[in-house]
């Protein structure tokens, strides 16, 4: 049987939901010039938010059909809150500072979110189980797909249209991308950019509280600290596409993900390179990537050469 | 005003941060013991207390805090109260290291149980000999760790106060190799490891037995114990027509890698070693976990008449967690340091000596008595006399033994 369609769509999954996550990174940067790196816990509070209503709003026995929306709600909810009170009460208090204040912030808030899930959260030392959609698996020749997979290859694109739309179609969105290519000037012009700036923090979260619950169907288990490498992953991936262009951390999440799953698949295959092929390594070739990319094409793959903000 | 700010906030989150690390570190210390009059002895615990293997960690705890609170109430050394303090190692060998040295300066710890990872107690073996003060594992399965980096082929022990009650890989991974080849009738296996000391070892020791037997490798994974995606992983699996998988790894792992491997496709056991013997590895793994086989040390401590007043008093014991994989071992390691202290309090006219470490770390070779998972004594190196294995399946949601037996090279 040839796995490589397969495998196509295992990168293709890993890769959407860096992609999800990815936005986040991307859509702060891109207005305030801020690495964000406490969203990777952003997506893990969305997730317990998810399950927090599934444990106790909704009656048990609910179907998923009903209680996954609900569920969506929740984890929306919370990531947002965190996100806008990380905005509020970490970031904008240092808007002015020099640029490496606001990353340590970042830092910190990403460790203390992660402890405060630890303490608080019940049950939460070790990992908790995520409610899962009955039926399935489907084939489509050979390959299968996961009904908890299904949720997250609907999700990604469906939102990247929502985002695109409300980007560039709104007047928030256009005022995003006026704040976005100088701030001072959109302020004089009349744009509120402290509002402006929450909104990019809360469209983020969205994104990540989605990818959080897809993140929990796919894998049926989230615990505290599953944000921190996924973080890293959907920041890598953001720089990939060229951090600032939200298509451009859909695209640089998907080859990123692809590039991890095909690594693991078949660079043991090569003759010589059997050391080196096995998932502990993926991590390093999906880095390779990125510094190849980087070094012939330092804006990422759909960022723009911009010459006066670096 | 921007710098103050700064200054500010940089300050409450690190003050937040230490608060809730200093909550955690207060939920380990146990208060549970009961104190008393005369000489208070303290067996020290270290485990994995949060974290991804807390679960076997708690057991740890909970099973050496019974045997000191059964050994008070049995008044079984006269004028002594034993208490235990239970350290969290996070399943790192840095935080183990920083326990030992805690509980070697604390001079009321006369023996330490634990830790459950081999690699953590690499860090700790030296520090506890250095202060002759004795360490009983009820879970290392590390050869290397009683017999020398080079016990396949010169066997010598590098520590006089390092025990063990468990078994050891050098038998576990045959064992499992062995009932697969024999009772199982499994022919290829895909092996698949974490490149951990434990899970390496384990995975290295089956295969050789596995390809001894007649069986061939379809193919070898290495995973990154801290992805959870194993897809592309599982996809392999299933594509190289093995009929079964051999896991060398611990549960937080082995359960999201069982449940990918069916969900792609290949509906065939996954197998490891104790530290996937966990009821966390049916949580993680879900319904199509049935059929997964483990091989954990012993017999099965529900059916040793020696364990069953054991899992009558922990269940009365009102604990919060389950004893696990390893509640009977670690409650029979903290029997053996209390059988210790014992003898050197009766070999001393009722009191402790001043030397006491150094006595009771003698008096640990020869201890002998009958424990929860069988005779418990100690061969030359330190290791357990006792070297039965069980084999279990998951089964309706639970795992039940399957097989047990003593394996003979």
């Amino acid at each position: 049987m040839n796995e490589l369609p397969q495998q196509l769509v295992n990168g293709l999954l890993l890769g959407s939901m860096y992609g999800l996550v990815a936005i986040g990174y991307t859509m702060v940067y891109g207005i305030v010039q801020l690495i964000n790196f406490a969203h990777g816990e952003i997506f893990m509070t969305g997730a317990f938010g998810a399950l927090s209503v599934y444990l106790w709003v909704v009656p048990s026995g609910t179907t998923m059909w009903i209680a996954l929306p609900l569920m969506l709600i929740g984890a929306i909810l919370v990531a947002v809150l965190v996100a806008i009170g990380a905005e509020r009460f970490a970031y904008r208090p240092l808007r002015g500072a020099p640029r490496l204040a606001p990353l340590i912030t970042a830092i910190g808030l990403s460790l203390a979110l992660q402890q405060a899930v630890w303490a608080w959260y019940p049950e939460a030392k070790s990992a908790r189980t995520f409610p899962q959609i009955e039926g399935g698996p489907f084939h489509i020749g050979d390959v299968t797909i996961q009904t908890g997979d299904i949720f997250l290859l609907a999700a990604a694109p469906i939102s990247m249209a929502v985002l695109a739309y409300f980007v560039m179609k709104t007047r928030t969105g256009r005022g995003m991308q006026a704040t976005a290519q100088d701030p001072d000037t959109a302020k004089l012009m009349g744009v509120n950019t402290d509002r402006i700036i929450v909104i990019a923090f809360a469209l983020g979260a969205v994104f990540a509280a989605i990818g959080g619950v897809a993140y929990g169907l796919k894998y049926g288990q989230i615990d505290y600290r599953m944000g921190f490498i996924l973080g890293l992953k959907a920041f890598t991936a953001a720089v990939l596409g060229g951090i600032g262009n939200i298509y451009g951390a859909m695209i640089g999440g998907v080859v990123l993900g692809i590039a991890e799953t095909l690594a693991t698949a078949y660079i043991a295959d090569i003759p010589g390179m059997d050391k080196f092929g096995s998932q502990s390594w993926a991590d390093v070739w999906a880095f390779v990537l990125l510094i190849l990319v980087l070094l012939f094409r330092p804006q990422g793959l759909l960022g723009e050469r911009v010459a006066d903000r670096a | 005003m921007r710098q103050r700010s700064l200054i500010a906030i940089t300050a409450a989150l690190s003050a937040g941060a230490l608060t809730l690390t200093a909550c955690g570190s207060r939920d380990s210390d146990d208060k549970g013991s009961d104190s008393g009059d005369g000489t208070v002895v303290t067996i020290g615990v270290d485990a994995p207390l949060t974290g991804d293997l807390s679960a076997l960690g708690l057991g740890i705890k909970n099973s050496v805090d019974l045997a000191a609170k059964t050994a008070n109430k049995q008044k079984l050394v006269d004028g002594v109260t034993f208490k235990i303090q239970a350290l969290d190692d996070q399943a790192q060998p840095s935080s183990g290291q920083q326990n030992a040295t805690k509980l070697v300066a604390d001079k009321s710890v006369l023996g330490v149980v634990g830790p459950l990872n081999s690699s953590v107690a690499e860090s700790m073996q030296k520090v506890f000999d250095d202060a002759k003060l004795v360490e009983v594992s009820p879970a290392n399965t590390n050869p290397a760790l009683t017999q020398g980096t080079d016990w396949a082929s010169t066997k010598k022990r590098p520590y006089k106060s390092y025990f063990r009650t468990a078994t050891t890989d050098a038998i576990q991974g045959p064992f499992a190799a062995q009932y697969l080849v024999n009772d199982a009738k499994k022919k290829k296996v895909f092996v698949i490891d974490d490149k951990k000391t434990y899970g390496a070892g384990l995975a290295g020791t089956f295969t050789e037995e596995f390809k001894k037997l007649g069986g061939t490798v379809a193919g070898t994974e290495h995973i990154n114990p801290d992805s959870k995606d194993f897809s592309a992983i599982a996809t392999k699996v299933k594509n190289s027509g093995a009929d079964v998988v051999y896991y060398g790894g611990e549960y937080p792992q082995a359960g999201p890698l069982s449940k990918q491997i069916k969900a792609a496709g290949a509906k065939i056991p996954v197998v490891g070693g104790d530290g996937i013997y966990s009821a966390d590895f049916i949580k993680l793994a879900g319904a199509t976990a049935t059929g997964d086989l483990a091989t954990s040390v012993g017999a099965p401590v529900e059916q040793l008449p020696s364990a069953k007043e054991f899992v009558a008093n922990y269940k009365n014991g009102g604990y919060k967690e389950a004893y696990e994989a390893y509640g009977g071992y670690s409650y029979d390691s903290a029997w053996a340091i209390i059988e210790a202290v014992k003898k050197v309090v009766d070999d001393n006219d009722g009191k402790l000596p001043d030397d006491a470490r150094a006595k009771v770390t003698e008096a640990m070779q020869n201890v002998s008595f009958d424990g929860v998972t069988g005779k418990v004594s100690f061969d030359e190196f330190g290791d357990a006399t006792n070297k039965q294995l069980t084999v279990y399946a998951v089964e309706n949601g639970a795992w039940k033994p399957v097989k047990s037996g003593t394996y003979s090279g």
